[in-house]
């Protein structure tokens, strides 16, 4: 493979993981919560994105990356979290039943006047943190190879094409009950917040990117368990509420 | 004035909301566990494990004071 391939082709596929954790939470925050608002929130985050690209020019090294995961880190896991105990909760007492007649709820669709400016941060701080990794990784492959022309295009590339296949399967995921997607993406959410969080402190994870797999495992079983003694409870003691 | 007052408050309320939502203790909680993090990285003491076993923890009593009430 020639060098302009080889940077081309390794831009792509490193570019290729950011891109597909900005896709996951733009769809799954968009099925849950409603498309206007995610999408002017991405559209907002690219346009951010796009003037620091301009500002830093090949300089990302003057952008504070690690505060910037760090918050929004923290913000998506806290955030998440929300999500994540309903998502248990509701699964487990009303099994695939959906939340409808629920207003307000932060995991159902927004249908209040105005913007949802809860779908909104959260699309905007998915695709401005994940376009700048994705900026860090041209930039650093194609500075370090003196091919940036084609660096630029493994990483736009990699987010259009992996953007496509997030447009094509969100007829797919709005499928799926609402009650298991807000669980499905409050696991989501906390894991990568998890992740972001405290890599942004400078702490090392085990097995780099692939620890993201590792805590959504972990999350998983965590929530099947409890959702098992939910149910149990529920059984026993009648109905309860949603805190 | 008032349009910019009510303004605040509803910006401060969106971000208690999606900070804070309906059980501060797992909120808190994480900032703790982040705060201990950071402390034990400085220590040179790899503490990446730290945080999802106190959201583990944190879910697990938070969902178990919501069943008793």
């Amino acid at each position: 493979m020639t060098g302009i391939g080889f940077v081309l082709v390794t831009t792509f596929l490193a570019s290729a993981v950011e891109a597909i954790e900005m896709v996951t939470i733009v769809v799954g925050v968009g099925v849950t919560r409603g498309w206007r608002a995610t999408l002017v929130g991405t559209g907002a985050g690219f346009l951010v994105l796009a003037a620091v690209v301009v500002v830093f020019g090949l300089a990302p090294s003057a952008i504070p990356i690690g505060p910037l995961r760090l918050l929004v880190g923290a913000l998506l896991l806290v955030f998440g979290l929300q999500w994540y105990r309903k998502g248990i909760v509701r699964v487990a007492t009303r099994g695939l039943a959906g939340i409808q007649g629920e207003e307000a709820e932060e995991g159902a669709e927004w249908t209040g006047p105005g913007l949802d400016w809860t779908a909104f941060v959260l699309a905007f701080k998915g695709v401005l943190l994940e376009g700048l990794e994705v900026a860090f990784i041209v930039v650093t492959f194609g500075a370090g190879a003196n091919q940036l022309g084609p660096a630029v295009i493994g990483g736009v590339g990699a987010v259009v094409v992996v953007g496509a296949i997030g447009a094509a399967a969100h007829p797919l995921v709005s499928r799926i009950p609402r009650s298991l997607l807000q669980l499905v993406v409050g696991t989501l959410l906390t894991s990568f917040g998890t992740f972001w969080a405290i890599e942004g402190l400078g702490v090392t994870w085990p097995a780099g990117d692939l620890a993201i797999l590792g805590l959504l495992a972990v999350y998983s079983v965590t929530a099947l368990t409890y959702m098992g003694i939910e149910r149990t409870h529920a059984l026993g003691f009648g109905s309860r509420r949603v805190a | 004035m008032r349009l910019l007052w009510s303004w605040m408050v509803a910006f401060g309320r969106f971000w208690y909301r999606f900070i804070v939502g309906d059980d501060w203790t797992v909120a808190a909680a994480v900032g703790v566990g982040l705060v201990l993090t950071a402390l034990l990285n400085l220590q040179g003491i790899p503490a990446w494990w730290l945080v999802p076993i106190i959201v583990v923890v944190m879910v697990g009593a938070s969902l178990r004071r919501a069943s008793a009430r």
